[in-house]
């Protein structure tokens, strides 16, 4: 690696830049985004780990199959799937530049995710209150543990929608709010494929095992 | 002055000397390859340890700022030559090292019979393996002779040349079973069995302790190791019988209490599913044993049938121990009645892998409102958590 | 526990006065002390009114370099608790022979190995190496800052934040008695009930948060905002260490994120992950733990060697020897560092086939590292060698850190590791490549970039009575442990029935003794070297003849790094600009964009402190409040949209019109 000769002496090399080298506000936030992701989805894994490991130990107690009902969480599923649509819609307006009607698609959005959410803690409340509490094995403790993690995260994403909104009303589709809105697009989506693993590992192979 | 030097370091060289390096010199077969297995290791290694401290300090002592007549090369920093020998004389060692722990491991492998008793004997096809079950307590080490039906506490013999077996399991928290002039060791994990094979070549009295830090007794978690010959041993098993006692179930659950610097004891006679049963943590009556909670488990449980049966199912746990917002626990009273609780506490533990898959006291049960159900705690002998 | 009226329980939780350790007189005496020193402290800086200094130029700023200072001071101050720890645990050990039992009870000595460990790894090493890269990074890239300043001031105050609330279980209640790791069932709620393991897991946790975001920032800062020219294989080879060990970071402190969270849920929610009953598989905690912590181990050392790369090359004066096949050494490790480790349990009863398997996998590290070890050696050979204290610091390293390398690959092979598993062998192996590797490197850095950061040299002689006590001190502390290794004594005892032992304590207490000299000496040196600081100034800002960028702009560097941004055109930018007869520009300034400081991270990491202590002592409503405190907080934050502002034109002029007047002075 001789990289001095890559300059011929002759010409005069410049040391630096005349003009300010501008590194714009928050041009790596997506990769710097991108990266916290990654760092969640270990989380995930290491959840999904957990509950393969765990995930047949009933300790003499119920398993998936007396306890999944497939009808609710498919409702379930096409709620996160339906919000993750109409999360792309807000951002479709948003490159239109069209402030209201983003604002009015993160609504739909935040109805469809509080639906998510809603399906999801009466399947819990159920659980619990027929006895299936995280505390009965260890299949119910990584089953809580995955599933409501994914509802926690759902939850803040939930929270920062609403800070969104706010935020986008008050000062309109300004670059710092278009790149949080980014953020927030790329960690809906993400979720959704978290719950597509959730669906199909815990629940559909759940009614198969 | 350099007399004096050498002069200096002749106390520690004596008190090397004094030394009782057990690892490196031990009195079991097994132990003894592995700690040839150490040196040769080192050796390999020293290959290419020595000539980079040899280097390092040439190079540091040749090429010295002060040094003016050393070649000065401002610009060398590559030479595709020397690059691989620097890549490949590592990988050369390691391919050797890696074969030898190949090989090693595998015929060291704790889990592997012996098929020798040492280096120029091999093992006879008659000779029948001394058997040892292992119980790592609170804090102190329970060794039970499934063939002789004796047992002790903190103390552990074997006759020289013969194969030992042991099986080894914890009664709460992790430890590692570990006589250096033994074998290796090897953790014990409650609910958990783990095995190891050894033989013992010399007579002698050796140290053996756990390995794994246990909590607050760990210090004082030692027993003497007696390698003996055929005679002496036959004399200790005789000792051991004539001072009497008897290891039965409710006797094992007061040993199990934490405490400290356990002086040895002796135990005639043993319950002979004790083991198992501490195993599988169901000794105390009215326990589901785990096996049995297994084979459960693989057919899918036992469905919303099971919920409610959680006292059966703890051990350790003890919601009421601390966790803030555990679930209590919660049973059946008409299924943990006294005198169910009674005969469980006579009749001997089932034996492994039981089909009908139902663990004591354990009818599939009605479903029934489980908080209806606590009053019936006090009715059942229940071991109390013992640091509360 | 004791049995308070419910009110107090309501408001109080488990904490009541028995919480407090008064009836131990070492732990009051260390309170008073901590405290008179504290009062001190604070009395001086009210005194010199310093209070809205320190907030508006340190606490709150989003400097890099600052920020940098802040982590050194951190990790210095830790050292000294750790070390402390380390002392008292010599003395037990080499007091508790002959039916003794030292001074220690098992209560505080299995506190001590506990928290010993922790302190070191978590508030000692982390700190000094996020430090030295948080300093160092971004300057040798040529960047004014890192990508996210704001997100970097918040990973300093919550790493803070941990280390508080270690420090607060000295005074209020305990910490964990389980060994560093915490394994389960041992940590679980069964059989420590008490708080000293939720301390363990929330200051964890709290300083987990901040590594893990400023492994994120620092992997940005190194891809997105390196100056024109310079290729990633152009990046002076301590931003590549970085960069591996950042990856490493934000790869696998999520591991330890989940594996604490899973104990807590079992501690605080009684499930079954890690239980003896009800399904729970306490193995999957080690191996889990391990998952994080194997790669752990490399995040300390990879920027270490780093470090030595950047000293061998310089205090040779010569290139560094296979720059690429460095690169790739480092990658290498990165990579294998995920399939090692199992190597931390062989004896866990895992087949000769798995355990071979890990065991190989544990020695083909040592290929990369041999081959890192050898490019030190040729960048030396034909160098004309300057024995400066970082050099020094490297040379102790090649030859001390060689015997822990070649102990570790012995460890790697299973059979042996069931013998030597767990005993002081192991602890000695360890302590000989972190103090060795980490510890000797962190100093070599120290005393390297010393000069930039403060614009003079640490006093040598001073330095090197540092680094004789501590060389030899190591040498005397852990030769001691090896021996004792293979005598089949085990770690982690507080009593010992074998008196012929005793010796070998006794000498390794003496080495202890001469580090802890070692790090008085070091203080010595820093004290002596600020009061000589016109003797030992340097104004060139190049004090050692550098190679890399950072060496390029002023010492102290000005808030904005540099006035333009450099272009590179070789590895060794700076070598190559002063060797093609670089003149610095005198004229031409602009103004600069600049991150504003904020306050907001250390508010952050206050409540997230409030927060860990009141889920530690049950403090249900604390929790509550702090929870939704720390969330209005950081929304609250995201409301300020103005994060930046420009430093004027007039005052670049102003700052290198000054620097220009001191090069002139300085001939």
């Amino acid at each position: 690696m001789t990289m001095a000769s890559t300059i011929a002496p002759a010409e005069a090399p410049t040391f630096h830049l005349a003009q300010e080298h501008e590194h714009p506000e928050g041009h790596s936030t997506m990769l710097g985004f991108w990266i916290y992701l990654m760092s969640d989805c270990l989380i995930f894994a290491i959840l999904f780990a957990t509950y393969g490991v765990l995930g047949a130990s009933y300790a003499a107690g119920p398993g998936p199959k007396d306890l999944f009902e497939l009808p609710l969480v498919a409702l379930n599923t096409t709620m996160l799937l339906l919000s993750s649509i109409t999360y792309g819609f807000a951002m479709l307006a948003m490159d239109k530049g069209r402030a209201g009607a983003t604002q009015a698609w993160l609504a739909v959005t935040g109805l469809f995710g509080l639906a998510f959410i809603g399906i999801e803690l009466y399947e819990f409340a159920h659980l619990i209150h027929i006895g299936a509490t995280p505390q009965r094995s260890a299949f119910l403790s990584s089953f809580f543990a995955l599933v409501g993690t994914h509802g926690l995260h759902v939850t803040f994403g939930l929270i920062w929608l609403v800070t969104l909104m706010v935020q986008v009303g008050l000062r309109g589709l300004v670059p710092a709010n278009r790149r949080r809105l980014m953020c927030l697009s790329l960690f809906w989506h993400f979720l959704d494929v978290i719950w597509i693993g959730v669906f199909t590992f815990v629940y559909l192979m759940g009614m198969l095992r | 002055m350099r007399r004096f030097r050498i002069a200096a370091l002749l106390p520690l060289i004596s008190i090397l000397g004094g030394c009782n390096f057990v690892v490196l010199k031990p009195s079991g077969d097994i132990a003894s390859q592995q700690g040839d297995l150490i040196l040769v290791s080192t050796l390999l290694m020293l290959i290419i340890i020595v000539p980079v401290m040899a280097l390092t300090i040439l190079f540091a002592w040749r090429y010295r700022h002060s040094n003016t007549a050393a070649t000065y090369d401002p610009d060398w920093h590559h030479s595709t030559r020397l690059e691989l020998v620097i890549w490949s004389a590592p990988l050369a060692i390691i391919i050797c090292l890696g074969a030898v722990t190949w090989m090693a491991t595998h015929l060291l492998d704790p889990y592997r019979p012996l098929d020798r008793i040492d280096a120029s004997r091999p093992i006879v096809p008659d000779a029948q393996p001394i058997e040892v079950n292992v119980v790592a307590l609170d804090w102190k080490w329970l060794f039970i002779y499934p063939q002789l039906g004796i047992a002790t506490v903190n103390e552990l013999a074997a006759p020289i040349d013969r194969p030992i077996n042991f099986r080894i399991t914890s009664s709460a928290v992790m430890n590692s079973f570990y006589v250096p002039a033994l074998a290796g060791q090897i953790y014990a994990m409650p609910g958990m069995e783990t095995k190891l094979h050894a033989v013992i070549n010399t007579p002698g009295t050796y140290r053996g302790f756990s390995a794994n830090y246990s909590g607050a007794g760990f210090s004082g978690m030692r027993f003497a190791f007696h390698g003996m010959a055929r005679a002496d041993f036959d004399k200790w098993v005789a000792t051991v019988r004539a001072s009497g006692g008897e290891l039965d179930r409710q006797g094992y659950l007061a040993l199990e209490r934490p405490s400290e610097n356990e002086p040895v004891r002796h135990y005639a006679r043993v319950d002979a599913h004790l083991f198992g049963a501490i195993l599988n943590m169901c000794v105390e009556p009215g326990k589901m044993c785990m096996n049995e909670r297994m084979a459960l488990d693989a057919k899918g449980g036992m469905g919303l049938a099971g919920i409610n049966n959680l006292l059966p199912l703890t051990y350790d746990k003890q919601a009421r121990r601390g966790a803030v917002f555990g679930a209590t626990p919660a049973f059946l009273p008409s299924v943990c009645s006294i005198e169910e609780a009674n005969r469980n506490l006579t009749a001997s533990a089932p034996p492994a892998a039981a089909e009908p898959v139902q663990g004591a006291g354990l009818p599939r049960p009605a479903r029934k409102q489980p908080r209806d159900a606590q009053q019936g705690l006090s009715t059942l002998p229940v071991r109390q958590p013992s640091n509360s | 526990m004791s049995e308070g009226s419910p009110a107090l329980h309501a408001i109080f939780g488990r904490l009541t006065l028995e919480s407090f350790p008064i009836h131990e007189p070492i732990l009051v005496v260390t309170f008073a002390v901590v405290a008179l020193g504290g009062l001190a402290l604070f009395a001086a800086v009210t005194r010199y009114g310093l209070w809205g200094y320190l907030w508006r130029e340190w606490f709150t700023s989003v400097d890099h370099k600052r920020i940098g200072i802040m982590y050194m001071v951190l990790g210095l101050v830790m050292l000294i608790r750790g070390v402390s720890d380390a002392v008292m645990m010599r003395l037990q050990q080499a007091m508790a022979f002959n039916g003794s039992e030292g001074y220690l009870n098992a209560h505080h000595y299995d506190q001590l190995f506990t928290v010993h460990g922790v302190i070191m790894i978590f508030f000692v090493a982390m700190p000094l190496v996020t430090g030295l890269m948080n300093y160092v990074v971004p300057l040798q890239i040529g960047a004014r800052d890192v990508s996210f300043p704001f997100l970097n001031n918040f990973s300093f105050w919550m790493t803070v934040g941990g280390a508080v609330l270690v420090m607060m279980s000295l005074f209020v209640g305990e910490f964990a008695r389980t060994g560093w790791l915490a394994y389960p069932p041992l940590s679980g709620i069964g059989y420590s009930p008490d708080v000293g393991v939720d301390y363990y897991i929330w200051a964890l946790q709290v300083a987990g948060v901040g590594t893990t975001l400023s492994g994120v920032n620092l992997i940005c800062t190194i891809i997105k905002m390196r100056a024109p020219g310079m290729t990633m294989m152009r990046l002076p080879v301590f931003t590549w260490t970085s960069l591996c060990t950042n990856v490493l970071i934000v790869a696998s402190f999520p591991v330890l994120t989940v594996v604490l969270a899973l104990l807590s849920a079992d501690r605080y929610l009684g499930t079954n992950f890690f239980t003896n009953d009800f399904g729970g598989n306490p193995m999957m905690y080690v191996n889990l733990i391990w998952i994080w912590g194997h790669p752990e181990v490399y995040i300390l050392i990879l920027p270490a060697f780093g470090i030595f790369s950047e000293v061998a090359s310089t205090f040779s004066g010569k290139r560094l020897f296979g720059y690429t096949s460095m690169v790739y050494a480092t990658v290498v490790i990165t990579v294998l560092s995920y399939l090692v480790w199992l190597h931390h349990f062989f004896t866990m009863g895992s087949g000769a086939s798995v355990n071979s398997f890990f065991g190989i996998t544990t020695m083909i590290i040592s290929i990369p590292t041999g081959a890192k070890i050898f490019n030190w050696l040729f960048t030396m050979y034909r160098g004309r060698i300057r024995f400066e204290l970082p050099m020094m610091w490297t040379l102790a390293f090649m030859l001390t850190f060689v015997v822990g390398g070649m102990t570790g690959v012995l460890l790697a092979v299973p059979p042996a590791d069931f013998v030597l598993h767990n005993s002081l062998f192991l602890v000695a192996h360890f302590h000989n490549v972190i103090i060795g590797g980490v510890l000797f490197g962190l100093f070599a850095g120290i005393t390297y970039w010393f000069p930039k950061a403060f614009g003079f040299r640490l006093d040598p002689t001073w330095g090197k009575i540092s680094f004789w006590c501590w060389v030899v001190g190591f040498w005397l502390a852990f030769m001691p442990l090896y021996i004792l290794g293979l005598m089949g004594v085990t770690r982690r005892m507080r009593v010992f029935d074998d008196p012929s032992l005793q010796i070998w304590f006794v000498i390794a207490g003496l080495g202890a003794a001469l580090i802890v000299a070692g790090i008085a000496a070091f203080l010595v040196q820093i004290y002596v070297s600020i009061r000589r600081r016109e003797a030992l100034r340097d104004l060139t800002g190049d004090p050692w003849h550098g190679r890399t960028l950072e060496w390029a702009t002023s010492s102290p560097p000005p808030a904005y790094n540099f006035a333009f941004t450099p272009v590179a055109h070789d590895g060794d930018a700076w070598w190559d600009m002063k060797a093609r007869g670089y003149e610095r520009p005198l004229t031409g300034y602009r103004a600069i964009h600049m991150p504003r400081n904020t306050g907001a991270g250390i508010v952050l990491a206050g409540i997230s402190v409030a927060l860990g202590f009141a889920l530690i002592w049950y403090i249900w409503w604390l929790a509550a409040l702090s929870f939704a405190a720390l969330l209005t907080v950081a929304i609250g934050h995201t409301f300020n949209y103005h994060r930046s502002f420009h430093i004027s034109a007039d005052e670049v002029v102003r700052v290198e019109d000054a620097r220009t007047r001191q090069l002139a002075v300085q001939g």
